[in-house]
């Protein structure tokens, strides 16, 4: 049994980061020249596969072949609607993006637990 | 998941009352008048930029870089019977304009709103993945 929460942890992760790139952004929605940015699902999840991909080395003259270092990138969000002073957030957006992300928090969280749950009845015998 | 998130939002609480308190102090000295220009109150306005933390150079709270005074010039008004009017029966009348503090103090006090949200979110979410196995 390699990790008992499997791919949710890694989701957690993702989610819990992308959180604090999201609050960054509502932090500094009045301040001049900000430029909003988050985290790519598509590019992290291809990280994350690239990374899985990757051939073993059992002997040091092996040759290793590393994924593509562009994990938990940062990229800057395209505004609709660009304010005068250089600004980029679009405080209403991000704050929906911000509740997509929570509810995918939870979605993650009540995976986990579910886990764990049955690992517990599997131990317990469901008593 | 870490507390960076209350820092960021709490920064961002700090300043935006800030900004709140600097336009009350604006609206409230609005018809405030002096004997000479220099005398006279000017409108306050907090410039915002963005923090960086020395311990991760992309995720940044915002810093309150500084107060500036308006450089409006104040309004030349000929009021004699002013006990502040100077010898020619002229006094300054201060130059914040009503409407521009109004427009910041809903902007601060949505931003305020919702950066809090983004606090008590965290803290539920927080608090359930700490009960998180639990039954």
């Amino acid at each position: 049994m390699d990790s008992i929460l499997g791919v949710h942890e890694a989701a957690l992760l993702y989610r819990a980061r992308r959180m604090e790139v999201l609050a960054a952004n509502l932090a500094n929605a009045d301040t001049p020249s900000f430029k909003a940015r988050d985290l790519d699902f598509a590019a992290v999840l291809d990280d994350r596969l690239a990374a899985a991909r990757t051939l073993t080395t059992t002997n040091a003259r092996h040759l290793r072949v590393d994924a593509p270092a562009t994990h938990g990138e940062l990229k800057y969000r395209i505004p609709h609607q660009p304010s005068l002073d250089g600004n980029t957030v679009e405080a209403d957006l991000e704050l929906a993006r911000y509740a997509e992300n929570a509810v995918s928090y939870q979605a993650s969280l009540l995976f986990a637990s579910g886990k764990i749950a049955t690992l517990r009845t599997a131990l317990t015998g469901g008593r | 998941m870490s507390f960076n998130t209350f820092d960021i939002a709490g920064s961002a609480l700090s300043a935006q009352s800030l900004r709140l308190n600097l336009t009350a102090s604006n609206l409230a000295n609005m018809h405030n008048v002096a004997g000479t220009p220099d005398a006279v109150y000017r409108a306050r306005h907090a410039v915002f930029q963005a923090a960086n933390d020395p311990f991760s150079s992309v995720l940044a709270g915002v810093d309150v870089r500084g107060v500036i005074e308006s450089t409006t010039p104040p309004i030349e008004r000929y009021d004699p019977g002013n006990p502040q009017a100077n010898e020619e029966g002229i006094v300054y009348a201060s130059s914040v304009n009503a409407m521009e503090e109004m427009a910041n103090m809903i902007s601060a006090s949505r931003s305020y709103q919702s950066n809090l949200e983004v606090i008590n979110t965290a803290k539920q979410l927080l608090l359930r993945t700490l009960s998180l196995g639990q039954v």
